[in-house]
């Protein structure tokens, strides 16, 4: 009887071993899944866009036909509108941080700034691109302009810049603001001459991931009017520009087979761009995560 | 200051000194109190830019309702604005469906992958997997709207040959892939997060690991899962690029995967790059369909903020 029993809980023990042993192998290759379309997608574009990739491509503007067509002028678009976007979206993005980590009171208010920039990143990138249209493109008349998709961009990747930048801002020791409080700093000199200059890694970091999220937005853009068409490249910031990920938009949609490949060089030179910003910010970061 | 300029002599003056000194302090004391202010503008600009979103969607709204009623915009069941119809349900409906086969596919394939990583992988494993996986999130979607177009399309027709070359099942499960780091991710930092003494509990008890995820990590995660899971598809539903390019310009109320459909977002880029005049009824019906759409995620992002803050589980 004693004998039968055991028998039974060692079936039954090896009947739950066993499904957990199944079961982690589902896992793993549920896992295994999302790495095998990353892998396709890349196999993908490589093989696709490989053949139309060539310095001519890059230097070339677009064309009617296939093999002329190039990305120049998306290239060169997409690197002015990056700037206009730094330059707004960095400057705003820090001194909004700042006022929350270090000014800001604790009341309602403050708390309704935070609140509200949760929100914000989690508004549709599409949405941004209507806020866009309305106001920089219409109201402030700047139409569909460099400086009105600029700031349409700027404004979308704002909330990624504050949390990267509040972040960097928290993550500096409070012996050192003290230091500086102790060697009769006044407030605003702690902040510019020592809190900042240590968060500059972490915001440089967080700065560039949001603006390499901004580069292959499309959608926004789209709305507020980028061209597809652009023969020059935008001379001042009430001119008409094209970047890369509405040509790319562009030569996807054509019915010729010819033109994917023209698509895949595309996306190719765009992946490259992403890449390079990314591994800066990983660069940036490894050096200066351990001076702190 | 006056004082200090009539003294005379070489020698220096101590009015003088603190006088110059008050003045250098003023100076600073003016520069301590002008930049809280101006900080406080620049992060004005974010409660400037929800304003700005509420005001441009509610009045040119306004402007689209006082041409289409709002019981006809949201009763009716044909759009073709071109033909001056507005019933927004084919939309909606084209949205709801790929954010079904989306949710289907990420779901299940984001909570595995979450559960291997967070419970069987080992910690190199993990380190290796993780951020490989968060490159998913990082590709621009106009590469997945050409994914999905020329390569998983053709794919899927291979299995279903009548399958359309604009579908809202190819569509649909590229968005779903491209969300699974949002569930993955955020589901590994929630199991993550389970303290060790919790499992060593249930393993003492004899439980296998597969027992230990069900029965103790899964319900301590739970919070954190589902607001993972509802982030997710706040994202499906507001994707815009993929389904442009992938499921069509057709809407359809259709719940047949296999069709053509039009997104909410995909009409508003389709009538964005046609030739729509400012201030037509097509102008304005961007804005009452990006109000929907904009209300849609908004309810899901407060969803799940609600669930991440109620259910916080403090260990």
């Amino acid at each position: 009887m004693l004998g039968q029993n055991e028998q039974n809980i060692k079936k039954r023990m090896e009947g739950r071993v066993a499904i957990n042993k199944v079961l982690m192998v589902l896992f793993g290759m549920a896992t295994a899944v999302g790495l095998v379309f990353l892998v396709l997608l890349f196999y993908r574009v490589l093989t696709q866009g490989i053949g139309y990739l060539s310095l001519d491509y890059i230097l070339n503007f677009p064309a009617p036909y296939p093999e002329e067509a190039g990305i120049y002028a998306g290239l060169i678009g997409s690197v002015f509108l990056m700037i206009i976007v730094a330059i707004f979206a960095v400057i705003i993005g820090v001194a909004t941080a700042i006022y929350l980590e270090e000014y800001a009171p604790k009341n309602k208010f403050t708390e309704f700034i935070r609140v509200n920039i949760q929100n914000l990143a989690g508004v549709p990138s599409i949405v941004f691109g209507l806020l866009g249209l309305t106001f920089f493109v219409y109201m402030f008349n700047f139409g569909y302009t460099l400086i009105a998709g600029g700031l349409t961009m700027a404004l979308l990747i704002l909330p990624v810049i504050v949390v990267a930048a509040q972040e960097a801002v928290r993550s500096v020791p409070a012996e050192i603001k003290e230091a500086s409080y102790g060697m009769g700093a006044s407030k605003w000199q702690t902040i510019a001459r020592v809190i900042l200059p240590a968060a500059i890694p972490g915001i440089l970091t967080g700065a560039i991931i949001a603006l390499s999220r901004a580069i292959g937005e499309t959608a926004p853009l789209i709305i507020v009017g980028a061209a597809t068409a652009i023969y020059t490249l935008p001379e001042s910031l009430l001119a008409k520009y094209t970047v890369m990920p509405i040509q790319i938009y562009n030569w996807t949609g054509r019915p010729q087979e010819e033109w994917q490949y023209v698509a895949g060089a595309g996306i190719i030179v765009l992946l490259a761009v992403l890449l390079l910003m990314n591994s800066i910010a990983v660069l940036i970061r490894n050096k200066y995560q351990r001076r702190l | 200051m006056d004082k200090g300029l009539q003294s005379e002599g070489k020698m220096i003056d101590v009015q003088q000194m603190i006088e110059r000194n008050k003045k250098k302090k003023s100076f600073g004391e003016r520069i301590e109190k002008i930049i809280p202010f101006f900080l406080l503008l620049c992060a004005a600009v974010s409660v400037l830019t929800t304003v700005g979103i509420l005001f441009t969607l509610l009045r040119e709204s306004i402007g689209f309702f006082s041409n289409v009623s709002l019981v006809d915009f949201y009763t009716g069941t044909s759009w073709s604005p071109w033909s001056g119809e507005y019933g927004v349900a084919p939309l909606i409906g084209g949205t709801l469906l790929i954010t079904l086969i989306a949710t289907l596919v990420a779901v299940p394939l984001g909570l595995m992958s979450a559960i291997f990583l967070s419970e069987y992988a080992n910690d190199k494993v993990r380190r290796v997997i993780k951020p490989v996986l968060e490159v998913l999130a990082g590709i621009p979607t106009v590469v997945y709207g050409y994914f999905a177009l020329t390569f998983i399309t053709p794919m899927f027709q291979s299995f279903i040959p009548d399958l359309g070359i604009f579908n809202a099942l190819s569509g649909g499960f590229v968005v779903g892939i491209m969300i699974i780091p949002m569930v993955a991710s955020l589901s590994e930092d929630a199991m993550n997060s389970v303290p060790n003494a919790l499992r060593e509990g249930a393993y003492g008890l004899g439980a296998t690991k597969l027992e230990v995820v069900f029965k103790v990590v899964l319900p301590a995660a739970l919070s954190g899962i589902i607001a993972s899971i509802v982030l997710a598809i706040s994202r499906a539903i507001g994707e815009t690029m993929i389904v442009t390019i992938a499921a069509g310009a057709t809407p359809n109320l259709t719940f047949n995967p296999t069709e053509s459909i039009q997104t909410m977002t995909a009409f508003i880029v389709q009538a964005a790059t046609g030739d729509t005049t400012f201030g037509s009824t097509i102008y304005y019906s961007l804005y009452a369909v990006g109000m929907t759409l904009f209300v849609f995620t908004l309810v899901m992002n407060l969803i799940a903020q609600y669930i991440s803050r109620k259910f916080r589980e403090e260990y």
